[in-house]
């Protein structure tokens, strides 16, 4: 027997939490600001200003950015049927963080000349790797008879290597100053974020995200397997080629802006799924809103425990969510022997 | 309703499936017998569409099999496969309920629905449990009810086809019994009826048309009476079978 919330509840709850998580990110920091603090003008107006300027669009940003990741790492696991896949593991990640220090590394001059032309060089570098990687994926796992889950996981985890290597070989090129923006970068950090970088991310994310909820009903056939999807009436390989291209899209978006923000992906829809059941209709919307809750917190921690330095949110989430990941593959293999 | 004509099957170089013609019908039962690789799994997956023939035709419908959608297919045709993977913590009514998803008659009619397939799978006492914690026979008739609720009713004048691919496989005693008088109860209502099965008297039971297969072929076709010949049965089987009759039923019994 099962104990579980309805998902209307938990949307509920998250709904309540949200504006609470970003009033907290507001004022956590190196500094604390209290909202209607009483003090001289001059303070109340810096104040202003880092709420502003700074704050504001970080937690927005941490937001926006947390509910795509755990939406994408929803459809993966949907679209794998296992609850440990995770847009890393199709080769995203890896290409776009090998992008990213390509240009770099290429474009190491233009960091001097003008700084946004590089932070947006590095943009499209990151997307150009995180497409290439998963078309490649996508093209060697594909055939005439469908795809291979199995054999996309793998080609995930050969293009995956190839990106790391790609990586490491151009960190050899790197003078201190790009080691230390690679690093930062692949880390993942939303330290640089301006309104401007805000708006071009919901620009692009919050339509794409508007797409996921249609495919709730396709996902959750999918997971009774390709063909029985097929035989209750899902169009299943344009489904995939839709839900991957999508993915794709919005993960590269996430990771060129942000960088790599590991397991929030894999965290976030299995903790919504132990409360609600699996059922993608209430799973995506609430894994959004919790996506968004969890990095919101994870940014405000990650300010102010160190402050006033600042530990890169990638940090914190990989802290998080390693134990939490071994613990699930402990569980899944306990399963797996009594099952065998 | 489905028509195979000259079924071909070759995957590679080695030939699945050769010559087979096959015509069922509604309020029909057929059961396809034979041993370990005859083919009948290939068969019905001809027949289901999820595996396209390398020559000959299948008409459904009076339209061929490949140029139905699948939305639409999915309204008239329901297939149990041999082996389901699922994983994730749905519980067995939420399984069942995935039955409905190409219909779009309400959450009132399919949660009825529902009901009534899985009462008469002996599943609904399940209902709340998990069904990655089922055991084997559980999971199967969980699994049945999820497809006989997807044709449970006419949604217009096509006719109906359930295909299973052992259903009984994990299933007691009593239980391979109520899935025998299940599938004709199922005929009974108005579908056709297409299922593999190892147990030659249940086969017997419940079946209007038999298929026995070997090495690819259809062997012997038509009635209980017809097909379950002692020497047709040794002949494809390797074993001897003494044949005599069912007292209460009437119908042929087999033992070896």
């Amino acid at each position: 027997m099962m104990r579980r919330l309805p998902s209307s509840r938990l949307l509920l709850i998250l709904l309540l939490i949200l504006p609470l998580a970003v009033v907290g990110g507001m004022v956590l920091g190196p500094q604390i600001i209290l909202p209607f603090q009483a003090s001289d003008s001059a303070a109340v107006i810096s104040d202003m200003l880092i709420v502003q300027q700074i704050r504001l669009p970080r937690v927005l940003m941490a937001g926006l950015i947390g509910a795509t990741l755990a939406l994408a790492g929803v459809v993966m696991q949907g679209l794998f049927r296992n609850p440990l896949a995770d847009p890393s593991l199709i080769g995203v990640s890896a290409g776009a963080s090998a992008g990213a220090s390509l240009i770099i590394v290429m474009g190491g001059s233009l960091f001097g000349v003008a700084e946004w032309a590089g932070v947006s060089l590095l943009v499209i570098g990151a997307f150009a790797g995180a497409a290439a990687a998963t078309w490649l994926v996508y093209r060697l796992a594909a055939s005439a008879t469908g795809t291979s889950v199995a054999t996309m996981l793998l080609a995930g985890i050969a293009i995956s290597s190839l990106a790391g290597a790609i990586n490491h070989l151009l960190q050899l090129f790197a003078d201190n100053h790009m080691l230390r923006l690679i690093s930062l970068w692949q880390m993942g950090s939303l330290s640089g974020v301006s309104w401007s970088r805000l708006g071009w991310a919901a620009l692009l994310l919050v339509p794409a995200l508007a797409f996921f909820p249609r495919y709730a009903i396709a996902l959750n056939a999918f997971l009774l397997g390709e063909s029985q999807a097929r035989h209750l009436g899902v169009e299943v390989d344009v489904m995939k080629r839709q839900v991957i291209i999508l993915v794709a899209f919005t993960v590269a978006v996430a990771v060129s802006l942000t960088g790599t923000i590991s397991f929030v992906g894999l965290m976030t829809p299995h903790l919504v799924r132990m409360i609600i059941g699996p059922d993608h209709r209430g799973l995506i919307p609430c894994s959004a809103l919790a996506g968004a809750v969890l990095l919101i917190f994870a940014d405000a921690f990650s300010r102010y425990l160190l402050a006033p330095g600042e530990l890169p949110i990638g940090v914190v989430t990989a802290m998080l969510g390693a134990p939490f990941f071994l613990s699930l593959l402990r569980r899944q293999r306990r399963v797996v022997e009594i099952s065998s | 309703m489905m028509q195979l004509d000259n079924i071909g099957l070759t995957l590679g170089d080695t030939p699945i499936l050769r010559g087979v013609s096959l015509q069922l019908q509604p309020s029909r039962v057929t059961v396809v017998l034979g041993p370990n690789g005859a083919g009948k799994s290939s068969l019905l997956k001809v027949a289901s569409g999820e595996q396209p023939a390398t020559a000959g035709s299948v008409t459904f419908n009076g339209k061929p099999l490949a140029q139905h959608s699948a939305a639409h297919k999915a309204l008239h045709m329901a297939v149990l496969p041999q082996h389901s993977s699922l994983t994730f913590p749905f519980s067995a009514l939420e399984v069942v309920m995935l039955g409905r998803t190409p219909h779009a008659t309400g959450t009132g009619v399919d949660a009825q629905l529902v009901e009534q397939a899985m009462r008469a799978t002996d599943s609904w006492y399940l209902r709340e449990q998990l069904y990655p914690n089922l055991s084997g026979g559980e999971k199967q008739r969980v699994q049945m009810a999820r497809v006989l609720v997807q044709v449970w009713q006419p949604v217009d004048s096509g006719d109906r086809l359930i295909v299973l691919d052992e259903p009984t496989s994990a299933l007691d005693y009593a239980h391979q019994q109520m899935v025998a008088q299940l599938l004709r109860q199922r005929a009974d209502a108005g579908c056709a009826v297409l299922t593999a099965m190892h147990d030659l008297n249940l086969a017997a039971q419940c079946a209007d048309q038999l298929v026995l297969m070997c090495c690819g072929e259809i062997r012997a076709c038509g009635s209980a009476d017809e097909v379950l010949q002692e020497d047709i049965l040794q002949e494809v089987f390797q074993v001897r079978f003494h044949r005599i009759t069912h007292p209460d039923t009437g119908k042929p019994w087999l033992i070896n």
